[in-house]
């Protein structure tokens, strides 16, 4: 048996031996590529028709070039092109000239001499713009190179009487992009004659072909964004375009408009047809809004999106956007917003409506009503009517962000916003809500508008529920009224989806903080207390009574008269709440009970905080008695993680920095502990068992490590490099024990070939850090490389031990901000003891809820994981619809988990729990030829390993027999 | 001069039986082809006879178009083509072709069996109802008069059979397919909202156009898309004009108010009565209920009665292309128009406990299926009636709305109306901020209102005239109005001339005229522009050559050679941008032009000089004559 088991082991060392063998071949590939022009110039040279030569070059393509042998390239390629007769091909040379001048490290300049030859003598219109194109990717790699630039507009000049569109359009988009900033600096280039780029490119928005006048604007626009103050006499001109006959030209122009009103706010504008003036921003603002009712949605939706943006127009026009001015028979109308409002304010709300209630009232003069030209009227109650949803949204986005600027116009777009929550696509209702949250602290519900805000509580979608509980957690409430309806609304939404028992509870908690004086009138009728008898106490696991004490311990915070009406079991239920849902009950003062003083206040700075300053302290004591006696060290070193630990627990906003902290000298601990074994002081063969310790401790450090990188956010740099390097050291210790415990030299040979490999790709990746790593371990290990290369395993080994013992304790440096991830499975509870039962061989789902905090890019990291009995276990991986976003840090997955399984006799409980796929080859960087090929892919979906980082969760199934 | 001429023989200034007369460049075109629902005489239809009084009306019409399946835009079809007997081509799309014979069935069934004439059954609209406040105020109507002009059963039927369908046009707006009528005239039809397969349509002959818009919506709805169309700038457009002077509130409130209301009743327990007509409309409310029970998770029953309407849910299934974006986009996971909460009615319904709503029809409340609920549940103060549409008055829904409590019945019966009375206007037609916004988008030479009342007309003609400073008309039934036009002719001109006439300056300015030389050749009825020699080449004509010779007597005493150099450096020093030669034999030559020297035969101290040029150097010759007349400047 157990010479079986040896056998297996070596099978698997076997296997390890085949891995490097590949790996070595790739090395060698590496070797073979700065020949790569020479075969490109067989290759084009035995191309014998054109097709041929094409298919060269496409698989040229495939590959990257090095930046150093780029110009041997350009050089064969640029020999060709003079060669070639076939337009195809030289538009492929072309374009692979503009890829390989985008190589980095390679400084074009010394191939625009050539290109610009060979585009005075190109005929074929396609080929000339792929040239410019080309050009364009030179001119950005050398921005600084003024002559050039200016050598590449003149190029561009000439070419804008080009009869073919897409030159023009190539000529535009280089001035766009590269036409001279300051004209001052120009004079000194080479005495080319100025040029305004600016009038060159404002000429071609008369251009016959739309596509070009796109290209201008776009270009008009590109100028801008490189700096470029832009003229004021081209808003007149980008007006003109704005009823052009193509969308993307009119697309395009309403940007330019948005960007010149920006540029120049203030400035005065005639209004055609009239003496009067306004302002640049009103009138470009009013123009916008025309085309919101614009026929193509393309531009309704740009239009609705820039609106949101002009913050600096005038509060009238702002408000204009929201009244339609109602007629009807010529007759001016007042809106159903105006009606409830006044019916509201009339006190007699919810009275049934009459026939004839909306009859129009006053005569409008027939010659005021201005039916098109009306500027900005009613633009938003267009654009949130709009038949396209993309429209809608972006109209909601475009209020958000007005209102938050304007708290008379936030008060005003309320009704329409409320409006939205019955729209037909879920993710304008969503967005609308959320748009709400966002102003909730410039407005206040009024009753009518709050009962339409809570007749979406029923909704059956759970994300637009948790919306809306965020929503009335920052709202303002304006009448007693109000809170009761919203309260009496949550409980009844607590009935209809009992899920949302949390949600609610938080929800209620702020309602309560806020308004505790509307609820105080409210607790008797709440609390069903009354004068003279006692009530019966209620239910205390009634989650719907916990809700209303929820609100009104919350209220009660603040208002210290309220206690006084409680009842003797509103107390006791108090003193169970507090401890059982701490999080939702605050501390109260009550008669006879002292206060318990919570936590230090938060607004102490990190620094100044004493409990950051002992951890501080308790770190460096560590790293500077890093010379004394093992044994003391080893002592010190458990106290330190053992403070930290308890530090972590007692401080939340620390507990990042302490459990990072503490996992490191744990390693460091491990580390320390195993090389103090006495294994190796014994001959090898003899002490085979006792190795365990040593190998379990370079295996747990392995763990450890993979927990700082990948479990932690906002780590750095500078950690990871330590942390690799206490990977590398664990590698080494787990390579020595091998040495002494395994017989045989072959996988050895493959282990220390492996092992130097990973010491390579260390100095490979983080060779800039190298010079922080004095007298460690890989520093010392990187000086005896070449003399490790070439020697034997065993002699490896030694060498290994020898400095792993007199490497130093690196210094951890701190970064600013950690988190540790974490993950609580909300869902299932696992409390229950019905087993869900279902017919074995088909498939149950199961519904997972849980949270995330701080976990970066939960998408593609965060799996879940299903250990049945028989230990077989599932990862699934989450679909990214899956993940929602509630709050930076925080993320939510609500998924279905499918379970099966044969046949069981009796019900068992399978666990649930949530892992963190990790892939340690992910951090490198990659070049930006390769990028979106097929190599590069697959290596960001393989997942190394991964880490389970919540709590299992075990549900009770049953699979039943099917029947026949 | 080629005119455009619009007659309407219904609709002008008027609502209800549509018909207007189109002759564009020699083509007549009748649209649209309704029934009045205000009139039981001969008024009903409209006077056909006006466009011929003797012979075939097919010799006079190039074809119908019917924009959709309402009657007053499509009633009076089957009596033009089995009375009148038109048997050319009718355009309509295809939702309106399958739904049009439904609605004409149900109208005939109720003309012919002398049951409660519900002829407004159909029509979804508040204005075009005004009308039949005409009727008696009994609700009922006597049988028409002039039998002869309703149709008899069989007749309905052939609407299946000679209409011509127009290629959906609606999934992707930006390409409306053209349906070709015959080798001029061109249809193109537009999506106008409305209804389900309500169109707009561009009639093109040549470079002469006219849109006509039928009924249409600028805003969207729970089922239906806004109107659309690109910017074809026809010679004029005949737009609706229903909702001239109102501008109306945003459909969000409405809806929310609608929907809010039902909710209440039914969590109350009580049971919501919708009277509806049977189509468009219902639809609308449907979906929304629909959706909102799906949201909301509700459980109450909805009801729909009719089997009408089930034939038409049927169509509404079938042409999602017709819908809105939501429709279409989900239609895949779930068809909309699949009810999952709304079920078939059943009188015994009507009875059963527990809160539920009900569509029924008539809209009105004056007869059948919806007043026998109404009479059931109106006793209970829990229930509520919502009146989706206007209410004629005289019928009951228009009593209960006037806040009227108690209600006579027949046979001396009080009803007691407790529930509670809701009314709440659905509209699908564009108001006055959507006529404008689909003439600004047009744009159009000139505008014609119709289907709306003439002083509401007013107001709005004057607002097109005076934002868009286009000419706007508006005229009665029978009146025409004629349009000039000036039709552009298209000349094809070849590849070769144009790159020769490229070469010789810049770019042309897409702006300024500019001229070009060249022989205009006319064949069959094109017209193409090809240089002169390939129009040579193609009439198999040889090149005359056609010079002009002019002489010039110039006082000189010189001799010839000498007079030769003198003119030439004259000419060198006058015309620098000119290529002036002097050859070997004596001539100049300035470009093609050539001077020659003589000495006059009698009077030596003369000399003649002979010029001669092309006709093609006219220009030049002509100037160059002058120029040597005034003599050359005295040599200094």
């Amino acid at each position: 048996m157990a010479a079986h088991l040896k056998k297996r082991v070596y099978e698997e060392f076997t296997k390890v031996v085949q891995q490097q063998q590949e790996e070595i071949a790739t090395k060698k590939l590496r070797l073979t590529k700065p020949s790569k022009s020479a075969a490109l110039h067989i290759d084009l040279c035995k191309a014998t028709s054109p097709a041929d030569a094409l298919q060269y070059l496409l698989q040229f393509a495939r590959k990257p070039v090095e930046a150093e042998s780029v110009e041997g390239v350009v050089r064969i390629l640029l020999e060709h092109y003079y060669k070639e007769n076939d337009p195809s091909v030289r538009l492929k040379i072309a374009s692979l000239l503009g890829l390989l001048s985008k190589t980095a490290g390679f400084s074009p300049d010394c191939i625009m001499d050539d290109a610009i030859n060979i585009l005075q003598n190109e005929k074929s219109h396609q080929v000339l713009a792929q040239l410019l194109d080309t050009l364009l990717a030179i001119g950005t790699k050398l921005p600084d190179n003024q002559a050039i630039q200016m050598r590449l507009v003149d190029v561009a000049c000439k070419h804008l009487t080009d009869t073919s569109h897409g030159v023009r359009n190539k000529c535009l988009q280089l001035l766009g992009n590269l036409g001279s900033l300051e004209k001052s600096v120009t004079k000194d280039a080479e005495g080319l004659a100025v040029r305004d780029v600016q009038k060159i490119i404002g000429d071609y928005f008369s251009d016959q072909d739309p596509r070009v006048r796109t290209a201008a604007i776009k270009a008009m626009l590109q100028l801008h964004e490189r700096g470029l103050k832009l003229y004021q006499t081209i808003y007149t001109q980008a007006c003109k375009l704005l009823s052009d006959d193509y969308e993307q030209v009119r697309s395009a122009a309403v940007q330019l408009i948005w960007v010149v009103s920006q540029l120049y706010p203030e400035s005065i504008v005639p209004i055609p047809s009239s003496n009067e003036e306004i302002r640049l921003v009103d009138d470009a603002f009013g123009k916008i809004c025309h085309m919101v009712s614009d026929s193509s949605w393309v531009v309704r939706v740009q239009a609705s999106k820039l609106l949101g943006s002009m913050e600096q127009v005038s509060s009238h026009f702002l408000e204009q956007t929201l009244d339609k001015k109602l007629m009807s028979d010529l007759r001016r109308k007042r809106t159903a917003h105006e009606r409830a409002k006044e019916l509201y304010t009339s006190g007699e709300f919810s009275s049934g409506r009459k026939w004839g209630d909306d009859a129009p009232k006053e005569e409008v003069d027939t010659g005021a009503v201005n039916l098109i030209e009306s500027g900005a009227c009613g633009a938003f109650v267009h654009g949130l009517e709009d038949e396209m949803y993309e429209v809608r949204i972006a109209a909601v986005e475009a209020l958000c962000m007005l209102a938050q600027s304007s708290p008379s116009f936030a008060e005003k777009c309320l009704d329409f916003l409320v409006d939205m929550f019955n729209d037909e696509i879920e993710e304008v209702r969503l967005q609308s809500i959320h748009t709400m949250r966002k102003i909730s602290n410039n407005i206040t519900l009024r009753e009518d508008q709050l009962d339409t805000v809570l007749a979406v509580l029923e909704d059956s979608s759970r994300d637009i529920r948790e919306a809306l509980h965020e929503l009335l957690c920052c709202t303002n409430v304006s009448t007693k009224e109000g809170i009761h309806l919203a309260l009496v609304e949550l409980l009844k939404n607590l009935t209809k989806y009992p899920t949302d028992r949390d949600s609610i509870w938080k929800c209620l908690k702020f309602l309560g903080s806020r308004h505790p004086t509307l609820v105080l009138p409210l607790v008797p009728e709440l609390l069903s207390t009354h004068p003279f008898f006692d009530t019966a106490e209620p239910d205390m696991d009634d989650p719907a009574y916990i809700a209303v004490l929820v609100l009104i311990f919350n209220a009660a915070k603040t208002c210290p008269t309220m206690p006084a009406l409680f009842s003797d079991h509103t107390f006791r239920h108090y003193a169970y709440l507090r401890d059982s849902l701490s999080h939702l009950v605050p501390a109260l003062r009550l008669p006879g009970r002292k206060l318990v003083s919570s936590a230090l206040s938060p607004n102490i700075m990190p620094h100044e905080d004493p409990s950051h300053q002992f951890l501080q302290q308790s770190l460096e004591r560590v790293y500077s008695l890093q010379h004394l006696d093992p044994q003391g060290t080893q002592e010190l070193l458990e106290f330190t993680i053992r403070d930290l630990q308890r530090l972590g627990e007692l401080q939340s906003e620390l507990a990042g920095v302490a459990d990072f902290s503490a996992t490191y000298l744990r390693c460091q601990l491990l580390l320390i502990k195993a090389l103090q074994e006495k294994l190796w002081n014994v001959a090898a063969p003899l002490y085979l068992k006792q190795s365990d310790l040593a190998s379990a401790a370079a295996k747990q450090i392995m763990e450890e490590t993979y927990k700082m990188e990948f479990m932690y956010s906002g780590v750095e740099n500078k950690q990871v490099v330590i942390i690799h390097h206490m990977r590398l050291q664990a590698k080494a210790l787990q390579l020595i024990v091998t040495a002494r415990t395994a017989r045989g030299v072959d996988p050895l040979f493959g282990m220390c070939e492996k092992f130097l490999q990973e010491v390579d790709f260390f100095q490979r990746c983080f060779i800039a850090d190298l010079p922080h790593l004095q007298d460690s371990f890989v520093d010392k290990l990187l000086d005896l490389m070449p003399r490790l290369m070439t020697s034997k395993p065993a002699e490896v080994v030694k060498i290994l031990h020898t400095m792993l013992r007199q490497s130093t304790f690196l210094h951890l440096p701190l970064p600013e901000q950690i988190h540790k991830a974490s993950a609580t499975i909300i869902e299932p509870a696992g409390e229950s003891d019905n087993p869900l039962r279902f017919t074995s061989g088909l498939v149950v789902a199961l519904d997972v809820d849980a949270t995330l905090e701080h976990v970066q890019d939960p998408q593609s990291t965060v799996k879940v994981q299903v250990s049945y009995p028989d230990g077989q276990a599932q990862m699934i991986h989450p679909k990214p619809a899956d993940f929602r976003n509630p709050g930076p840090g925080r993320h939510r997955l609500i998924t279905q988990v499918y379970l099966s399984h044969t046949a069981w006799t009796e019900p068992c409980q399978v666990e649930v729990r949530l892992l963190l796929a990790y892939n340690s080859s992910s951090r490198i960087p990659k070049s930006p030829w390769i990028e979106g090929g097929e190599m590069s892919s697959q290596v960001e979906t393989s997942i190394e390993g991964t880490i389970p980082f919540s709590k299992s969760v075990k549900v009770y199934i049953m699979p039943k027999p099917a029947r026949r | 001069m080629p005119e455009i001429r619009v007659t309407p023989l219904g609709a002008g200034q008027d609502v209800g039986r549509s018909c207007i007369l189109v002759s564009i460049a020699g083509k007549n075109v009748m649209l649209d082809c309704g029934m009045h629902m205000g009139f039981s005489d001969d008024r009903r239809f409209p006077d056909f006879s006006y466009i011929t009084r003797s012979g075939r009306l097919t010799d006079f019409l190039d074809c119908v178009i019917i924009s959709h399946f309402h009657l007053d835009h499509c009633g009076a079809l089957p009596y033009f083509s089995e009375m009148v007997g038109y048997d050319g081509p009718i355009y309509m799309t295809q939702p309106t072709q399958a739904i049009c014979p439904i609605l004409l069935e149900d109208y005939r069934k109720i003309a012919v069996d002398k049951k409660v004439v519900e002829i407004t059954k159909h029509i979804h609209d508040n204005r075009a109802l005004r009308y039949v406040e005409l009727l008696p105020l009994s609700g009922t109507v006597q049988e028409p008069q002039s039998t002869s002009n309703a149709f008899t059963p069989p007749l309905t039927h052939w609407l299946l059979s000679p209409c011509i369908l127009i290629p959906s046009a609606c999934e992707t707006p930006g390409t409306s397919p053209l349906m070709l009528v015959d080798d001029e005239l061109e249809i193109k039809a537009y999506y106008a909202g409305h209804v389900l397969g309500a169109a707009m349509f561009q009639i093109k002959v040549g470079s002469e156009s006219v849109v006509y818009t039928g009924d249409y919506n600028m805003t969207p709805d729970r089922h239906l898309g806004a109107a659309w169309i690109d910017k074809c700038r026809p010679n004029l457009l005949i737009t609706e004009s229903t909702y001239a002077t109102t501008i109306r509130d945003s459909k969000r409130c409405r809806e929310r108010d609608f929907l809010k209301k039902v909710h209440e009743t039914v969590e109350r327990g009580g049971k919501v009565l919708i009277p509806v007509f049977a189509l468009g409309r219902a639809q609308e409310l449907c979906i929304l209920l629909e959706t909102f029970w799906e949201r909301m998770d509700l459980k109450a029953p909805i009801y729909f009665s009719t089997g009408l309407t089930e034939k038409a849910n049927h169509y509404y299934k079938l042409f999602i292309p017709w819908t809105n974006q939501k429709i279409r986009k989900t239609f895949v996971q779930r068809n909309m128009f699949e009810f999952k909460h709304v079920k078939a009615f059943d009188r015994a319904f009507a009875d059963s406990p527990g809160p539920m709503v009900v569509f029924a029809t008539p809209g009105m409340l004056h007869a059948g299926q919806s007043l026998q609920i109404f009479r059931k549940w109106a006793g209970n103060e829990k229930n509520m009636v919502i009146m989706p549409g206007y209410c004629v008055q005289g019928t009951v829904g228009h009593k209960i709305l006037s806040g009227q409590r108690k209600l006579e019945m027949e046979g001396r019966q009080v009803l007691e109306v407790k529930m509670q009375v809701e009314y709440m206007s659905f509209s699908a037609h564009a108001d006055a901020k959507g006529i404008m916004q689909l003439v600004g988008q047009a744009e159009p030479e000139n505008v014609l209102l119709v289907h709306g009342e003439a002083k509401k007309m007013e107001f709005l003609k004057q607002k097109i005239e005076q934002e868009f400073r286009v000419s706007c008309y508006m005229p009665a039934n029978g009146e025409t109005v004629t349009l000039p036009t000036s039709p552009s002719i298209p000349v094809g001109i070849s590849l070769g001339l144009l790159k020769r006439e490229l070469a010789q300056g810049l770019l042309p300015d897409s702006k300024k005229p500019r001229l070009l030389h060249g022989t205009l050749i006319m064949k069959d009825s094109n017209f193409r522009l090809v240089s002169s020699e390939q129009a040579l080449k193609e009439l198999g004509l040889a090149e005359h050559q056609l010079r002009f010779t002019c002489r010039v007597h110039l006082h000189d005493t010189r001799k010839e050679q000498e007079t030769a150099v003198r003119v030439y450096s004259h000419l060198k020093s006058v015309l620098k941008d000119h290529c002036v030669q002097h050859l070997p034999d004596g001539s100049v030559t300035v470009e093609s032009i050539l001077i020659q020297a003589a000495a006059h035969s009698e009077d030596p101290g003369t000399k003649v000089l002979l010029v001669s040029w092309t006709y093609q150097d006219e220009e030049l010759g002509s100037y160059l004559t002058s120029l040597l007349k005034k003599g050359l400047p005295q040599a200094s």
